[in-house]
């Protein structure tokens, strides 16, 4: 299946587009995602830690499965607080 | 009224978002504007650059006006977020809360202000005279 990643703040500046189509296995999840890209842009990884994840515009944990078409977004710290307690 | 909701890079407008909310049942009007300052962790800044998920921004800022409304039964409100380079003084951010009386008012616009800083994505990166970052937590 394909999924669109789109990328923002730090993440965009690392990987230099704005998104990007990945093709993933059928059943996979948001932490395989996260694995893919740290291989492809291991400069990710410390806002990677600090990031929480957004599937079709809206909070979800690591271990959701993803479905064809899915806009994934990993979302580093806002300014103003920490968003912790939606991990 | 339906909120309204503002995601620009112009500058913002304060007197066209009071316009928006005024009303012949309106007592009181609340606004808070959040303004780029110079300075922050004892560094001197130059400007701001901020960052926003269009789409999920909006959605979340609907959602926390929303709550707003159920909590304190306010009807009258508009946010406006400015995005893309700003420079000292600008308006970041503007929000208007319009209630018959001011209590509920100042509550529900400080409830708007501090949970859009936490749960809305939008970034900041402070640009100062000796580098810069984005601006976490």
């Amino acid at each position: 299946m394909k999924i669109r990643v789109r990328y923002f703040a730090s993440f965009r500046e690392i990987s230099g587009q704005n998104e990007e189509i990945l093709t993933l296995d059928d059943g996979a999840t948001i932490t395989d995602v996260r694995g893919l890209l740290l291989a492809r842009y291991p400069r990710m990884q410390a806002v990677m830690e600090r990031s929480v994840y957004a599937v079709n515009r809206g909070y979800v944990a690591a271990e959701t499965a993803l479905h064809e078409g899915d806009e994934v977004v990993f979302i580093p710290p806002m300014g103003g607080g920490n968003l912790q307690e939606l991990r | 009224m339906e909120a309204l909701i503002q995601l620009t890079r112009e500058p913002l407008d304060r007197n066209a978002l009071v316009a928006a909310v005024s009303h012949a049942s309106v007592g009181g009007i609340v606004v808070f504007e959040g303004v780029v300052r110079d300075n922050a962790r004892g560094k001197q800044v130059r400007y701001l650059e901020y960052d926003v998920y269009p789409e999920m921004a909006e959605q979340q800022i609907r959602s926390i006006v929303g709550e707003a409304e159920r909590r304190w039964g306010i009807e009258r409100v508009a946010v406006a977020h400015r995005f893309g380079r700003l420079e000292i003084g600008e308006a970041s951010v503007i929000i208007v809360v319009a209630t018959p009386h001011r209590a509920e008012a100042f509550e529900a616009c400080r409830y708007i202000i501090d949970t859009l800083k936490t749960t809305v994505p939008i970034w900041k990166k402070e640009v100062a005279t000796d580098g810069e970052e984005w601006v976490e937590g």
